[in-house]
């Protein structure tokens, strides 16, 4: 994959390349941070320096279906020994699919100073990186984190509705088998389950993962992303965009792809996604 | 007929109850690192298609070998490298369940999964893992019904 820089990106400043990380691991203005699916790998073997910030215990509530609160993510920023300057660079395995969940969970806390590893895991390991074991600790630091502001990147069911009675763009990034309501979830797996199959009318089915390049990890360049996202599939950049799946994991990677990547004006996140909106009672669904 | 599943994995399950979060991930990272990639005289790479567990992501491939006349030996491959829990689980059940009465391995539940990986599992994982499980229970099955 070409340089990010020359790859058309509308922000191409939120990501890094796996060199410039292997040249900041000890910098400390810089805290990497991997975010995983696979709760084994970062114990397994982890960047040098990187602590671990896992979706499950980390990031959401532990009672309710949210995210952390404001203390939570002070006392979270203060374990990984981050301040309001600190760059945060995330990574992850398949594709950053966690990293860019993690990163955009840090923004509903206005931590902008963030950056994505391009390429995760798999292309760190795929040139032969360097992976330890060792857990780093640093110096907690005093974190002011504003309040949680989740308007600008979160949407909830009251939002989606309205967008949807207004015509709005509506992106699902499942596979074609979820969304069209063939596979509803497990049925070992009442944790992700849904009582209805199918998806929210007039969504475009863009499977996340197509934003990246399987052999390396890495994003596709802006050309090929807007030949998705846009020729193909007709999405406006200029329109107010919603983007869902099961629990909102993977449309936080497409968040990202559209926002940064591609320069979308407006657009959210719906996290409560499938496992909310097929599972609620007389709201429109389509098959 | 109802069986029990195999006693090694059973008390592997209730091992397992007592570990916290990062015992557990300590223990079944051991596991993988233990991992033995099918043995060539089994099967060699390009590895065929209808051994591959359609639901895994991590690639994941399984095979049995008859090992006496109610029990098989089950080998795996993992070719993604990042599929350090497939691997785990691999090792898991060649260490617990390969070798044992065919009809304790059609009787494992399910929820051993949970039970080893814990709750917070994501959907693709549980659905990879599943999968491996359910392609050992399938070998042992229609070796059951051959009348091995």
């Amino acid at each position: 994959m070409s340089d990010i820089a020359s790859r058309g990106y509308a922000n191409p400043d939120v990501l890094v390349s796996t060199e410039w990380v292997a040249a900041h691991l000890d910098d400390p203005a810089v805290r990497i941070i991997e975010s995983n699916e696979d709760q084994l790998l970062y114990p397994s073997g982890h960047l040098p320096g990187a602590v671990q910030v896992d979706w499950a215990v980390d990031l959401n509530d532990q009672l309710r279906r949210d995210y952390l609160r404001r203390d939570g993510f002070e006392a979270l920023m203060a374990r990984i020994g981050v301040t309001r300057e600190t760059v945060c660079v995330f990574y992850g395995d398949r594709n950053n699919w966690w990293a860019t969940y993690a990163y955009w969970v840090f923004q509903l806390f206005g931590h902008d100073n963030a950056r994505v590893m391009d390429g995760g895991r798999q292309k760190w390991e795929q040139e032969g990186r360097p992976l330890v074991r060792e857990v780093p600790s640093y110096a907690a630091t005093a974190y002011g984190a504003p309040e949680r502001d989740d308007a600008p990147v979160r949407a909830f069911r009251d939002d989606v509705l309205a967008h949807l009675e207004a015509g709005g763009q509506l992106v699902d990034v499942r596979s074609p088998q979820e969304y069209s309501g063939e596979r509803l979830h497990m049925p070992d797996f009442p944790n992700e389950g849904a009582l209805r199959g199918g998806h929210i009318p007039g969504a475009r089915n863009i499977p996340w993962a197509r934003a990246a390049d399987p052999a390396d990890g890495t994003f596709r360049d802006a050309a090929e992303l807007r030949d998705i996202y846009l020729n193909e599939q007709g999405l406006s950049p200029d329109a107010d965009t919603i983007a869902y799946c099961r629990i909102g994991e993977r449309s936080s990677h497409t968040w990202f792809v559209l926002t940064h990547l591609l320069g979308f004006a407006n657009v959210r996140n719906y996290d409560g996604s499938w496992t909310e909106w097929g599972n609620l009672v007389n709201v429109p669904i389509e098959k | 007929m109802s069986a029990a599943p195999p006693p090694a994995l059973a008390e592997l399950l209730e091992e397992m109850a007592f570990l916290d979060r990062a015992e557990r991930i300590e223990y079944l990272i051991e596991y993988a690192d233990r991992f033995v990639s099918v043995p060539e005289r089994i099967a060699a790479r390009p590895y065929p298609e209808e051994r591959r567990v359609k639901r895994c992501e991590s690639q994941a491939y399984v095979w049995a070998e008859d090992a006496g006349p109610d029990a098989q030996r089950y080998h795996f491959a993992v070719e993604n490298p990042q599929g350090i829990s497939a691997k785990s689980f691999c090792a898991i059940l060649d260490e617990t369940v390969s070798g044992a009465p065919l009809a304790q391995v059609a009787a494992i539940p399910g929820d051993a999964v949970f039970a080893i990986y814990g709750r917070e599992l994501s959907m693709g994982k549980g659905e990879g893992l599943l999968g491996i499980l359910e392609a050992v229970q399938g070998f042992a099955r229609e070796a059951a019904a051959r009348g091995r």
